[in-house]
């Protein structure tokens, strides 16, 4: 490979055709004789609402998981894919939902040793020359000499892209690419990427929940509805109406919750100069101060690594504080369990499968994780009986429609948004005070994403402090009644969402 | 007079740490390739036993030590592949088959190793660093086995490895993610076997070292749980080969407190003093997992952290 100037392999853009995919895991069928399209030099976009198969379908493309039938034509030609190392030998690359960079190496290490010809022995001289050459092509940049592990994850997805167009793959799948990036970043990089796909250097197939960039960037899409293929087209001119029938058939859609103006400014949740350290000791969070009244949303924005994830840790009680003081109705908040019980805090932290459940125990388990030793699941305090807790189980599943198998699954086995739907359940489901969410909508389909909302804004009018942290700008916008911007490590910024705008919030999230 | 018994005491640590850490290190060195990969073994104390009891007899049997301490490094290198071997099988967990490991190589030795107790084979000859000083006490101190070289050596160069090869990373990219190893195509269970069994060469070696050097005989008592020790050092070191040399010289070193005392008349609290290393291990083990920077150096997919 020429590591110098990968991206300017002008390789033809292959096509490639899937027909008559199925996948079944045990009683479901996740894929049902899917077929899909994409001609050489598309940027095509694969949509369908959470838990339709989407990453099944390229997981199965891919030979991560070996499709029960079907065959993939690349450039018209049967080809046997039966691990990502084949499909990587025919130049097929993936960006996966969740990361796989190794995070002990560093960005460079993990660009060079995912290459098929790494040399036995490195020479970092010279292998980091061609690295800065490639990366001067590069609309992102990205700490070569910086350990994955202490990038954001912003960075990270970043990472992940350069990776693929480093190892010169001219069929990219990318799945939710872009939800961690502003949404500058996210046009720059998808800007390139048409621009690539538009010389026929490269062929795009994109996961998407973002009707917007499909609508500004794609050419094609295929629509998945739970398993089955339910319809296909020109992105250009689909409109988005259209599409989203594909996705949700005729489901109504919850009606969106409005803001209800109240006069209430009891003051709930005080956050005073708070501060919290990282591994090396250095301030991760720097005199955080914040106030949250009843009935109000404060949104905390930012650009991703500025803090923001230290700060719901340490409101989490994951991370100790290193000072300061957390106060609800003027007490001290300690985030313990009885404390959380006491004060009705609730919460959705950021990758709520890492941070908010136990992956292998059972979706059942998981949303008894706050009320499993108390009445009526639990008698005495310490007698469990599995009867209420499968039918409280059952009933939410029900009432939040997460998709899953049965409420005995391993919550690991759900797609990423149903998880979240599953920890929203157990959360919102109480009588709640203080609600803590961090990106809550992170990776959802837009029916999920506006159900979540409301319930948010509905959390809201019934008198709770909520502060939600998203590193989505319209989603603060959309829900808050204040914002604070974050960044490096502190808050910046506090206004009313009356008082301010999207540009004086985004010159304050750049640091200026 | 204190100062001169004091230097005695000094010059007798020097040489009981040079002496004593060498099977330390070796054992510690496959230990941390292992656990690198992401499978911890705690059955290196069997490879060791084992390899000082084929050292022995190999040695014996064809007058040439060197070809003993090849031996035991084979016979090692089995019983590590073995583990890997057992732990490739669905739903098997690499710490109770390192126990059974240990049990086995121990139980092995000892079966075929009754022949050997009385005869006497040839040992490891040192090399002498020492003699020019006109001191005795340092020119024996400073009698140096080349495996001691070796076992240095052998640190550099996986150290160097880890950073600056293909095969350094994947052994550290599948100890800290396999999902992301199996995505690059990277057979986890295979890098896993062969890090396993290169692990167990090195206990093989660090047993010959016990066998035909210091104590320097083959019997039942040989090992007083060295290659279990070597497991904690690993830990202790922080994954890091280097590392684990200091960590075994200071071993050694602490190891030598009892004994040099005693060589200068000190014999009050022997007992305490032979515990030394592993009091002494035990606070820094505490000292160091308190240490902040401690849990970023764990490769993520060790048994033990997840
Ligand atoms: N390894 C697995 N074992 C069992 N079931 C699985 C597995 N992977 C996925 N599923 C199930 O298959 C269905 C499709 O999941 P998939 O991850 O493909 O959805 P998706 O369309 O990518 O959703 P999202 O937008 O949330 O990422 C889901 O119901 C999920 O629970
Ligand atoms: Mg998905």
């Amino acid at each position: 490979m020429n590591a110098a100037a990968p991206i300017l392999a002008t390789g033809r853009a292959p096509s490639l055709k899937a027909v008559g995919m199925t996948k079944i895991f045990g009683p479901l069928v996740a894929l049902d004789d899917v077929s899909i399209d994409i001609p050489a030099g598309s940027f095509h976009a694969l949509l369908g609402e959470n838990g339709a198969g989407k990453s099944t379908l390229v997981k199965s493309i891919m030979g991560f998981y070996s499709a029960d039938k079907g065959q993939v034509l690349l450039d018209g030609k049967e080809v046997s894919i039966r691990s990502p190392r084949d499909a990587r030998a025919h130049g097929i690359g993936m960006v996966y939902q969740q990361f796989t960079l190794v995070p002990c190496l560093t960005a460079a290490e993990n660009l060079v040793i995912s290459r098929a010809d790494a040399p036995a022995v490195m020479d970092w001289k010279k292998e980091k020359k061609a690295l800065d050459a490639f990366m001067e092509q590069m609309p992102f940049r990205v700490p070569l000499d910086a350990q994955v592990s202490s990038l954001s994850a912003g960075e990270k997805q970043k990472l992940e892209i350069l990776k693929l167009l480093y190892l010169d793959q001219r069929f990219m799948i990318l799945d939710e690419p872009t939800s961690v990036l502003t949404p500058g970043e996210a046009d720059e990089m998808l800007g390139l990427l048409g621009d690539m796909a538009a010389r026929k250097e490269i062929t795009v197939l994109m996961i998407s929940h973002k009707f917007r960039e499909v609508k500004a960037f794609c050419d094609g899409f295929t629509v998945l509805r739970r398993g089955r293929f339910t319809g296909s087209g020109d992105a250009q001119s689909a409109t988005i109406a259209e599409m989203s029938q594909m996705m949700i058939g005729d489901t109504e859609l919850r009606e969106r919750a409005t803001r209800r103006v109240h006069n209430e400014n009891r003051e709930v949740l005080e956050l005073a100069g708070l501060f919290a350290e990282d591994v090396d000791g250095a301030n991760v969070i720097e005199a955080v101060n914040l106030k949250v009244n009843a009935g109000e949303i404060v949104g905390i924005a930012g650009v991703s690594g500025n803090g923001q994830s230290a700060l719901v840790e340490a409101l989490a009680g994951q991370r100790p504080l290193s000072d300061g003081a957390i106060r609800i109705h003027g007490q001290n908040f300690f985030p313990r369990r009885a404390a959380f019980d006491k004060f009705k805090v609730f919460g959705l932290p950021e990758e709520p499968l890492k941070n908010a459940t136990a992956p292998k125990m059972s979706v059942a388990e998981n949303i008894a994780f706050r009320g499993f030793d108390k009445p009526p699941v639990a008698r005495f305090g310490w007698w469990m009986s599995p009867g209420p807790m499968r039918k409280k189980a059952e009933e939410l599943i029900a009432r939040y429609r997460v998709k899953t198998t049965s409420p005995d699954a391993p919550i690991e086995t759900l797609s990423g948004g149903n998880v979240q739907r599953a920890v929203l359940a157990r959360e919102l489901s109480g009588d709640v005070d203080v609600l803590i969410v961090a990106n809550p909508c992170f990776g959802l389909d837009f029916a999920s994403v506006s159900e979540i909302r409301s319930q948010i804004m509905e959390q809201r009018n019934r008198g709770a402090a909520v502060l939600l942290v998203s590193e989505d700008l319209d989603e603060i916008l959309e829900l808050s009644d204040r914002v604070a911007v974050m960044s490096g490590g502190t808050i910046t910024y506090v206004s009313k969402i009356e008082d301010t705008d999207r540009n004086t919030i985004g010159q304050h999230m750049a640091g200026h | 007079m204190m100062d001169s018994a004091f230097i005695t005491v000094l010059i007798a640590m020097l040489g009981g740490a040079i002496r004593v850490s060498t099977p330390f290190m070796f054992v510690a060195l496959g230990e941390c390739l292992t656990e690198k990969s992401g499978r911890i073994n705690l059955g290196l104390e069997g490879n060791l036993v084992l390899g000082a009891m084929v050292a022995y007899a190999i040695s014996f049997h064809t007058g040439n030590p060197w070809i003993g301490v090849l031996a035991a490094g084979g016979s090692g290198l089995i019983l590590g592949a073995l583990h890997g071997y057992i732990c490739k099988l669905p739903k098997v967990n690499d710490i109770a088959v390192g126990i059974a490991i240990m049990s086995f190589g121990t139980g092995v030795a000892f079966f075929f190793g009754k022949p050997y107790i009385q005869p006497s084979a040839p040992r490891l000859d040192a090399i002498h660093l020492g003699d020019w000083t006109g001191n005795s006490a340092l020119a024996q101190a400073l009698q140096v086995n080349p495996l001691f070289f070796v076992g240095i050596i052998l640190a550099v160069a996986m150290s160097w490895a880890f950073a600056n090869t293909r095969w350094g990373l994947i052994v550290r990219m599948t100890g800290d993610s396999a999902a992301s190893a199996r995505a690059m195509g990277v057979s986890v269970d295979w890098v896993r076997f062969l890090a396993t069994a290169a692990g167990g060469f090195l206990a093989g070696v660090g047993g010959a070292f016990l066998s035909l050097y210091y104590p320097g005989s083959w019997n039942q008592g040989l090992s007083s749980g060295q290659g279990l020790m070597a497991v904690a050092l690993v830990i202790f070191a922080r994954w890091d080969p280097i590392r684990c040399i200091w960590a075994a010289l200071l071993f050694g070193a602490a190891g030598a407190i009892g004994p040099s005392l005693q060589s200068v008349g000190i014999s009050q609290g022997y007992y305490f003093f032979n515990a030394a290393p592993y009091i002494l291990t035990l606070f820094i083990m505490i000292a160091s997992a308190r240490s902040k920077g401690a849990a970023r150096e764990v490769p993520g997919e060790l048994s033990i952290t997840k």
